[in-house]
């Protein structure tokens, strides 16, 4: 099973980024193996409108089962809950930290957007 | 003759310009014109020319619609689109039709043929005639984003004719909505007021208005004596300064009560007929 966590670095070290569509890379962490990859999220960073949906369509892509961020605004929500993607939700932790919370169930699920759309 | 009013920053006076000199073109001048309001957002020129208005035209984009049982779930469309208002995941495509620009490139790339179109209203269009003035404005529902089409349509609704001058009350900025009121124009007139605020985003206006090409010149709104942060900006550039409204506590009560500067103070007549008389000399 594949966790994608928004992460404002490259290892497993560093902060996560409390933004989910304009968040700086997501970290891909295998539970089964415990290995992990990144994936920069760049073009999102700087896209004016749909950050969100692209950046759930490519974690969708890269085979994540569950999500771990900040915040998920309606769209972003929308298209992690069609493809059956689970959302949990951190602040203020490392990646490893967030992992080793999600571990122990001491993560918030959630079952619908945590924050509105911006503008659309 | 098209003649566009913008700004960068909101809230310096183009439609009071704009109104002004429709004003004046007709009753000063005896020229027929036509106001097109593309602040399509929050149009306001409406408020001073209080027109009678015909029915509204209702304006729509196109959207895709994904028949269920032909599509494939391959991909194409989302990955065509560049405006992130497709996604498909797990053999299902999802549409967001706020964000989608109605290009139609889904349809083009879709290789079972299992989109197809529907229109979605975003506005209308407007048109009357106030103080015998034509009018013609677009209104955009609350909660869209999309204001371009609609102002492509209330520019189509009154093509520019041979006989009457066209102005184009422009929204603010310097984005899409702005080059879509602007573009097409003989002539820009860009309304600042003496403000940091004003200045920068006149600024960024004038780099817009020299990449589209278009001649242009500059407005001083709310102008007094002592502060010339915009005449100084505009002598450094070569702009040339073709209209100052000087910041007049009766302009303000005028506008307070829904009247045109030159209906209550037909004294600066004379700055509307300059404004015209060096556009007219720009462009002959």
């Amino acid at each position: 099973m594949k966790i994608a966590i928004s992460s404002k670095g490259n290892t497993l070290e560093s902060a996560t980024d409390p933004r989910f569509g304009r968040a700086q890379q997501f970290i891909i962490y295998d539970l089964d193996n415990g290995t992990h990859s990144t994936f920069n999220n760049t073009q999102n960073l700087t896209s004016s409108h749909g950050a969100g949906i692209q950046t759930a369509q490519n974690i969708i892509n890269a085979g994540a089962d569950l999500v771990i961020t900040g915040n998920v605004g309606p769209n972003a929500f929308n298209v992690l809950n069609s493809a059956g993607v689970k959302i949990y939700l951190t602040s203020g932790l490392t990646v490893q930290e967030a992992i080793e919370k999600y571990k122990k169930g001491e993560l918030e699920n959630v079952s619908s957007n945590t924050v509105e759309g911006h503008w659309v | 003759m098209r003649i566009a009013i913008a700004s960068g920053k909101g809230g310096t006076g183009k439609t009071t310009v704009a109104t002004n000199l429709a004003f004046y073109l007709k009753h000063f001048d005896n020229t027929d014109v036509t106001l097109i309001d593309c602040d399509v957002e929050e149009p306001n020129s409406h408020i001073f020319l209080r027109p009678d208005c015909q029915e509204p035209k209702v304006i729509t984009v196109p959207v895709p619609v994904v028949q269920e049982d032909l599509c494939t779930a391959c991909g194409k469309c989302a990955e065509i689109c560049q405006f992130n208002a497709i996604a498909c995941v797990k053999e299902k495509v999802l549409i967001f039709p706020e964000l989608c620009h109605g290009c139609g490139g889904c349809l083009l790339v879709c290789p079972t043929g299992a989109i197809t179109e529907k229109q979605r209203e975003i506005g209308v269009v407007e048109n009357g005639k106030g103080k015998e003035i034509k009018l013609v404005y677009g209104r955009l529902h609350v909660g869209e984003a999309m204001s371009p089409p609609l102002i492509r349509a209330a520019k189509e609704f009154s093509p520019v004719t041979a006989d009457e001058i066209q102005l184009i009350d422009c929204p603010p900025g310097t984005s899409c909505p702005v080059i879509t009121a602007v573009s097409e124009s003989d002539f820009v007139l860009l309304v600042t007021e003496p403000t940091p605020f004003g200045l920068n985003d006149l600024k960024l206006a004038v780099e817009m208005v020299r990449i589209l090409d278009i001649p242009f010149a500059v407005g001083i709104n709310r102008s007094t004596a002592d502060n010339n942060i915009v005449q100084d900006y505009c002598r450094t550039e070569g702009i040339p300064v073709i209209l100052n409204i000087p910041h007049d506590r009766r302009i303000a009560e005028a506008y307070s009560t829904g009247k045109l500067i030159l209906e209550s103070l037909p004294e600066y007549h004379e700055q509307f007929s300059q404004v015209l008389g060096y556009i007219k000399g720009v462009l002959s």
